[in-house]
């Protein structure tokens, strides 16, 4: 099997797991009075959860740009560290195109399915991967988004948390595996808690209280306990 | 409505550099522990601040919100799919929401 069929492979499960995220990406997304096409555009731009539910919490609150600026560079950080550790899978002659364009399927999924790909990582193996995963992710917001006016309430409440229940499943089996980790999660709970609840704190708009309490939490957890020195092959 | 473009530029903008600069600049790896401990933290700190509280008003009842919650945390736990992680709770939300209902709760 080549490659990019083998990315296809790896891809096919993401697909699916995106359309039924970004479905409830398009639902929320044409709650807020933003136009399904509008709404799919936005996933095809960034190919992102975390990022894109921040990114429409600010535009439904008409934050400024610069708060959007700054809550996509902190959300999006960590794609920086994948980034960074699938630069080192690469051959050192890659022509720098497709660095470019690999650089757009970086989401935590295709991430994880490409870094324990064999040394050098083919770049189509990368391309196999985004040529399911991404139409997948669209496809999900334009329907969810054109299905959500019409499905039924109830439906909607349910669905509303399938999100939420993406972000726990990347963050809860590392957390099983490593007190750190184990440790940044309730305390970011528990940090975002008290900008909720807590007078004062309450008026810092969501998309900042997530950028305080990242860089708080990651920032005080690394400096109290930073990670080992990592093998040499990631 | 052209705010809305201008946001969705800077959003799409912004997240492509920050994917695109580390590949495309940094052909060497990070030495600095301290940075790479905090890139390591980071998609934890802010998946789980993004999560609570926010899930538990992302449904119609603070009890079912609560419950899905808790289906998800297990199955997670459990180290299921993305994708059955967040379909359990969906389902659980809506079975709790039609007992809510029943007893006139909702």
């Amino acid at each position: 099997m080549n490659t990019f069929r083998k990315g296809i492979a790896g891809g096919i499960p993401i697909a699916l797991g995106y359309f039924a995220v970004s479905f409830s990406f398009g639902i929320l997304a044409v709650k807020g009075g933003i136009h399904p096409l509008t709404a799919a555009l936005i996933s095809l731009t960034n190919v992102t959860s975390a990022g894109q539910f921040a990114g429409l919490t600010i535009i439904l609150a008409s934050g400024s740009l610069w708060e959007m600026a700054l809550t996509q560079f902190i959300i999006n950080l960590r794609y920086s560290l994948m980034s960074l550790s699938i630069s080192q899978k690469l051959d050192a002659k890659l022509p720098l195109w497709h660095r470019f364009l690999m650089a757009f399927g970086m989401t935590d999924e295709i991430f994880g399915i490409s870094a324990v790909q064999k040394n050098p990582l083919a770049p189509s193996f990368m391309y196999g991967a985004m040529a399911v995963a991404i139409p997948g992710w669209v496809l999900g917001t334009l329907v969810g988004g054109l299905a959500g006016s019409v499905l039924p309430a109830f439906l909607l409440s349910a669905l509303g948390v399938a999100l939420y229940g993406m972000f726990i499943a990347i963050i809860i089996p590392p957390a099983k595996a490593d007190p750190a980790v184990l440790a940044v999660v309730l305390l970011s709970m528990g940090l975002s808690c008290l900008f909720y609840f807590l007078p004062l704190l309450k008026q810092v708009s969501s998309g900042f209280v997530i950028i305080i309490v990242t860089v708080v939490v990651a920032g005080l957890m690394a400096w109290l306990k930073p990670v080992e020195e990592e093998p040499s092959d990631v | 409505m052209s705010d809305l473009y201008l946001y969705i530029l800077v959003m799409s903008v912004v997240t492509y550099l920050v994917r695109m600069l580390p590949l495309v600049l940094m052909r060497r790896e990070i030495h600095n522990r301290f940075i790479r401990s905090f890139l390591y933290y980071v998609p934890y700190a802010c998946l789980a601040a993004m999560t609570v509280p926010a899930i538990f008003f992302a449904t119609d009842h603070l009890i079912s919100a609560a419950l899905g919650f808790a289906c998800a945390l297990f199955l997670a736990y459990k180290e299921q799919s993305l994708i059955r992680v967040a379909l359990g709770a969906c389902i659980v939300v809506f079975l709790a929401e039609r007992v809510l209902v029943f007893v006139g709760m909702l």
